[in-house]
């Protein structure tokens, strides 16, 4: 079962942020292919979601794929999300620590560090406008 | 994104209503379909309560027209959430049982039981939360498919708010029922409402689907500049000492270079914006 909440100061869409969470309890493991979610009347009970949001999450997870309706006994789990390799994850998170590591010789705070990779994430997510 | 289909809620059509000395509404239009969720925000004497009583079949409007579905039931719980001091919530209940045409008896008294009201004591010696809720079990009880709320939650503490509009959400998920809820906490929305009707002076601002309103702009924010760096109609800009922001109005996510960053819009900053630009008059 997974326990949804909504961050309500995030400029991050509420449905979207539903969605996440499914991602993320894929990728933890927390559900696995088959695994029957919530219906969106007790994600509305237990959560206060309104639901047509989370209708729309659970449909935006259709799309990926991740999920699927089955007409009368509710929304299972189809796909789970590839967990990475240990061994390739072991190695990211040397690099991060040596990065960190000399992130903080050259005087940069916690913070700091979070505003960069945030700009480098977002660069990856740049939309072109003509 | 795949369309669903949705039908129509509520209609209105150029609605306007006058007092003696100052415009209500004015030239309001808006669609709502039907089964959604929506805050009705704005500031005082903004025409919220006003737009409400006219829906609700209360108050004729000077101008316009508006359409519910057929066979429509209205439920109005008004800010002042009436109800009978001399009566106890039990009383209230039976009299709402005669003078209702459809009453869920069971509904309406559960109600009551899980916010712990005392069915015997009179409503003029509970507190204004307490008679929130008897007001509330009395519009649930009667199985609306329209539920218009006045300030349902200004009465109330953190705890019931959230409670309240979760069991309020559950509800109306049970029956589909189309809610409209004028608000003034609109930090506490954000997926508890699926639409938003932004009233200023009587004039409608902004109407539609949350996400999508929402997705349509952008907050830019970094040096301070006389002009955004990001194309599209600027609704809103602040201008600190070291720093200028922008509410810019754009259908794709903008590219900036540093120093500048473009953030997402909350609600509140997307409402707070756009009420203090029409507060400023500058409005172009």
């Amino acid at each position: 079962m997974v326990e949804f909440r909504i961050d309500k100061a995030s400029g991050l869409p509420a449905y979207l942020q539903l969605a996440r969470q499914v991602r993320e309890a894929l990728r933890l493991g927390w559900l696995k292919p088959g695994d029957r979610l919530p219906t969106v009347r007790d994600v509305v009970a237990t959560s206060g979601v309104n639901a047509n949001t989370v209708l729309k999450a659970y449909r935006e997870l259709e799309r990926a794929g991740l999920l699927e309706a089955r007409q009368g006994s509710g929304t299972f789990v189809k796909a789970t999300l590839g967990s990475v390799d240990p061994e390739v994850m072991d190695r990211l998170r040397a690099k991060l620590v040596d990065w960190v590591d000399e992130a903080r010789a050259a005087g940069l705070e916690n913070e700091d560090i979070d505003a960069l990779v945030g700009s480098v994430l977002t660069e990856g997510e740049r939309i072109e406008v003509p | 994104m795949t369309a669903v289909v949705e039908t129509a809620g509520i209609a209105v059509r150029g609605l306007g209503k006058g007092y003696r000395s100052s415009v209500a509404l004015r030239d309001c239009t808006f669609d709502l379909p039907a089964g959604r969720v929506a805050a009705l925000v704005g500031a005082n004497g903004a025409g919220k309560t006003t737009l409400l009583t006219v829906l609700s079949g209360l108050l004729r409007p000077d101008a316009g027209e508006f359409t519910l579905r057929p066979g429509e039931r209205v439920a109005f719980v008004a800010q002042e959430k009436p109800v009978y001091k001399h009566l106890t919530p039990r009383v209230v209940l039976q009299l709402a049982a005669r003078l209702n045409l459809v009453w869920d008896q069971a509904r309406a008294q559960a109600w009551l039981e899980r916010f712990d009201i005392p069915l015997d004591r009179r409503c003029g010696q509970l507190s204004g939360g307490q008679r929130t809720q008897v007001a509330l079990a009395v519009a649930i009880g009667s199985r609306p498919t329209l539920l218009l709320l006045d300030e349902p939650l200004a009465d109330l503490d953190p705890l019931a708010r959230t409670e309240v509009m979760r069991d309020l959400l559950s509800e109306v998920a049970d029956s589909g029922a189309t809610v409209v809820m004028s608000t003034h906490i609109v930090t506490e929305l954000s997926g508890v409402v699926d639409h938003l009707l932004l009233l200023a002076h009587g004039t409608l601002l902004a109407d539609g689907d949350l996400d999508e309103l929402l997705a349509a702009h952008v907050m830019v924010v970094g040096p301070r500049a006389q002009e955004s760096p990001v194309r599209g109609e600027v609704l809103w800009d602040k201008h600190l000492d070291g720093q200028s922001l922008f509410l810019v109005r754009t259908p794709t996510t903008p590219v900036v270079s540093a120093p500048w960053v473009v953030r997402p819009v909350s609600l509140e900053d997307y409402v707070l914006a756009l009420l203090s630009a029409t507060r400023k008059g500058d409005v172009a």
